[in-house]
């Protein structure tokens, strides 16, 4: 191994690792927020990526431009989770725990299954994209542009998000909710309108992410169960183990 | 102003307030007194909405109120200021003011009741920039006051604001209320030194065991010989 | 209340037994192969979600990663056959021992994570442990082990040419799982588990009680894991990691506990009960085309379940007697 290749893995884990990073903001939001895991997270992840490539097979939709598309229809999506499962799951009396951790969990059985179901198990790829396939050489390493230009928009999402949690009204309402959900209503606050509007940003970051990894990941109804064990498990991840024994998801 | 009828309030069966009727009018400081676990408390938690009656009717100018979702009631008008203060105690004091007014979008909106916040606790524009839990116990109790007058409320309901708080402050608090009043809202105020509340009331309610058991103007509960003896000590 | 308590653990005991009796005799009247394949299967998952139960349900750690369990029992017994010729028996008490030993060594840090993060290392791990095994060569990797057979006898634990033998095998498991959730309920493991799963804070001042009696429920319960995964191997006699590991056994080992009652006596037997031949039924009316059907099933089934009856299907039951107690 030569000093190059060691950079050019660092590199490439870096800009793997913001787009892993944007899914996991999604999810660490609606944690903080409420305190319950999203177990069907990487199946927001999948179905982002069926829709960018169906927007792909049927309207030739470029992935860059489906991305905004993909990821405001995650946002409605999310909230209707919340409002539809995740509202009744918090307010169970018997086994509290379990009922919030099999509610989402259930919910990612589902997804899964209606994927296979109505998109088949084959592997799906957006064969032709803007970006797709190219690559660009920085001071000697090549960077595949996918990955770079969704490392660019993880990082301009992570601003964006910045901004708004700590400039906006509404992100304001976040923190507050996320102090003391109990004390919003003395404000004027619906927690629900807060917990519903909180869901669907999470969703709509894994939809941004979904968007850009379909450029480079096949797509299947388990790619979401993959990749969220990936994001979670990125510290067991050992360089050496990284080619044989992680082969599940190849990139084309 | 505000009127409850035969207001029946129970936690998992077993009822904490029952048929209580009040009346507040406009422009009044109303004091509810009465021992620990009279039903105070549940009393404002079911005006505000935090919990529902089992039965009776709440009506706010003319509206009724009772079962609505509590953001609603606050939206309708009534600031409720719990025993607990229930502060966001990680953000700044000015993010809890600022939350206090989310309901408003203009900022002329949101300025007009600051400035009588800081007429009413000069030390609170001091601290804008401190997180709340770091603020004393009175302090938090002013802010929670004032979180409470940012939503621009018609009637202000305080649950026991005298509460673990240094006598000095307790009297700066006491009349605080007096001059929220005296800013056109109207007041109710749940306390266990009658003493002091009766001072600055109009009328008062006592409760026991969850029955309001005497009512009355100020003076006339204060002079009650029942009420001397059993609750003010003399 | 005490005498209520043994009342009704005695009561428990004679309807199990009882109900063990009556499985014993059901095969001298059913011979169609079909049925008896799903009667075993019907056993084995109550046997596994009872051992699912222990862990999760008792101590409240929830595992969603017990597949990992079921495919060390399954690879121990069937590598120590096909290369060293050890008999299947010892296998499945060595594949108990080892996945013991294992769920110990990732209880260690595992069981200083709370709630969520538990869940989640739990899945993290089995991900990463089928993934071994579909790289690891000497085991057969992604194609995995045929196990010859040589012939039919209880010293080798294999059958072809009837289901009875497994059928009994499994009735035998399903009994041995519920009593040992029998016996452990009103020891002082089963007090401290309720300790933990109740209020976790307030057990956390039990300290080292607390780590102990989890490591205690994670043993038992892989263990018997795995004893059910050797059967399996035997049952089938092919594996491979996909087949014995998969993500969708921790799914069908966790979901009859759910469904039945989790944290309960008779959740995961009422549980399997009621999935296990559903699921058999409607694989075989969809067919292979349905492929997804059945997630769909369990999916929603966990979802209404957990929301509608998070107490499980066993408080149908009791339901009365807890209304007269209000
Ligand atoms: N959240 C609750 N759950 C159950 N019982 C409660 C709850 N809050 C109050 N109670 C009971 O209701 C009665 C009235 O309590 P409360 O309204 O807090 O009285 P006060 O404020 O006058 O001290 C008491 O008997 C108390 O134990
Ligand atoms: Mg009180």
């Amino acid at each position: 191994m030569t000093a190059e290749t060691i950079i050019q893995s660092l590199a490439s884990g870096l800009l793997m690792g913001l787009l892993y990073g944007l899914i996991a903001v999604g999810l660490a939001l609606i944690f903080g927020l409420m305190d319950v895991v999203n177990f069907a997270h990487g199946e927001f992840l999948m179905i982002a990526m069926y829709a960018t490539f169906f927007l792909f097979a049927f309207f030739a939709l470029d992935p860059l431009l489906s991305a905004p598309l993909v990821a405001a229809a995650l946002f409605l999506f999310g909230a209707v989770v919340y409002l539809l499962v995740v509202r009744f799951a918090v307010r169970a009396k018997a086994n509290a725990g379990m009922v919030q951790i099999f509610s989402t969990f259930g919910l990612a059985i589902v997804m899964r299954g209606f994927a296979q179901f109505f998109f088949t198990p084959d592997y799906r790829s957006v064969t032709h994209s803007w970006l797709g396939g190219k690559t660009v050489s920085i001071a000697g390493i090549f960077l595949p542009v996918p990955q770079l230009v969704g490392a660019l928009v993880s990082i301009a999402a992570f601003v964006a998000l910045y901004f708004f949690i700590n400039r906006t009204d509404f992100g304001r309402a976040l923190e507050a909710t996320r102090e003391d959900a109990g004390a919003v209503a003395l404000v004027g606050i619906d927690k629900n309108r807060v917990f519903a509007l909180g869901w669907g940003l999470g969703a709509a970051l894994v939809g941004l992410a979904g968007a850009i990894m379909a450029i480079f990941f096949y797509i299947y109804p388990d790619v979401g169960a993959w990749h969220w064990a990936a994001s979670a498990a990125c510290s067991v991840r050992l360089p050496a183990a990284s080619s044989s024994v992680w082969s599940k998801p190849p990139p084309h | 102003m505000l009127s409850g009828r035969e207001v029946t309030t129970a936690y998992h069966g077993l009822v904490a307030i029952s048929a209580v009727s009040l009346e507040v009018a406009k422009g009044e400081i109303v004091c509810v007194a009465g021992a620990n676990g009279a039903g105070k408390s549940t009393l404002l938690k079911t005006i505000a909405g935090a919990e529902r009656p089992r039965s009776g009717t709440i009506t706010f100018d003319g509206a009724r109120i009772d079962g609505m979702a509590q953001h609603m009631i606050t939206a309708r008008g009534i600031a409720y200021v719990p025993e607990n203060r229930r502060l966001f105690p990680r953000l700044s004091v000015r993010d809890n003011l600022r939350l206090g007014s989310y309901l408003y979008r203009s900022e002329a909106d949101r300025d007009e009741p600051l400035a009588l916040v800081f007429k009413l606790f000069p030390r609170l524009s001091e601290r804008l920039e401190q997180r709340a839990e770091t603020l004393s116990g009175g302090e938090q109790q002013m802010l929670a006051i004032s979180r409470a007058l940012m939503t621009r409320p018609r009637l202000l309901m305080l649950d026991e604001p005298s509460q673990g708080i240094m006598p000095k402050l307790v009297d700066e608090i006491f009349a605080a209320v007096k001059r929220i009043r005296d800013a056109g809202m109207t007041v109710l105020i749940v306390e266990q030194r009658m003493a002091e509340c009766l001072e600055i009331a109009d009328r008062a309610y006592i409760l026991q065991t969850g029955r309001v058991l005497m009512q009355g103007s100020a003076s006339e509960i204060k002079t009650n010989p029942d009420v001397r003896k059993a609750y003010l000590g003399l | 209340m005490d005498t209520s308590f043994a009342q009704r653990r005695r009561r428990d005991l004679i309807v199990a037994v009882c109900l063990a009796a009556i499985a014993a005799l059901v095969p001298l009247f059913v011979k169609d192969v079909y049925v008896q394949n799903i009667m075993v299967l019907t056993l084995m998952y109550a046997a596994l979600s009872q051992s699912w139960n222990i862990l999760s349900g008792y101590c409240g750690q929830i595992s969603l990663g017990h597949a990992l369990y079921f495919g060390l029992g399954a690879y121990t017994t069937a590598l120590l056959f096909t290369k060293f010729g050890v008999l299947p028996w010892f296998g499945m008490l060595g594949g108990g021992l080892i996945s013991a030993a294992i769920a110990m060594a990732l209880g260690y840090p595992c069981f200083r994570l709370r709630g969520h993060y538990f869940v989640i290392a739990t899945i993290v791990i089995a991900e990463i442990a089928l993934l071994l095994f579909q790289n690891w060569d000497w085991a057969g990797a992604a194609l995995g082990i045929d196990i010859p057979i040589r012939r039919d006898s209880w010293l080798t634990f294999q059958f072809t040419r009837s289901k009875l033998p497994y059928f009994y095998f499994a009735l035998v498991l399903a009994c041995v799982a519920w009593l040992v959730t029998w016996w452990l309920e009103d020891s002082k493991w089963g007090y401290w588990w309720r300790a933990v799963k109740d209020n976790p804070d307030a057990a956390e001042s039990l300290g080292v009680v607390v780590f102990n009696s989890k490591m205690g429920a994670a043993a038992v319960s892989a263990f018997l894991t795995a004893v059910g995964g050797s059967f399996y191997a035997q049952f089938v006699s092919y594996i491979d990691p996909e087949s014995v590991m998969g993500f969708q056994f921790s799914l069908l080992m966790a979901l009859p506990a759910v469904l039945g009652g989790i944290g309960t006596l008779w959740g995961p037997v009422l549980g399997a009960v009621i999935l296990i031949p559903l699921t058999e039924l409607t694989r075989s009316f969809i067919g292979g085309s349905g492929r997804g059907v059945d997630l769909i099933v369990y999916g929603a089934l966990i979802v209404l379940i957990s929301l509608a009856r998070p107490e499980g299907l066993v408080g149908l039951f009791s339901r009365r007697r807890k209304g007269a107690v209000r």
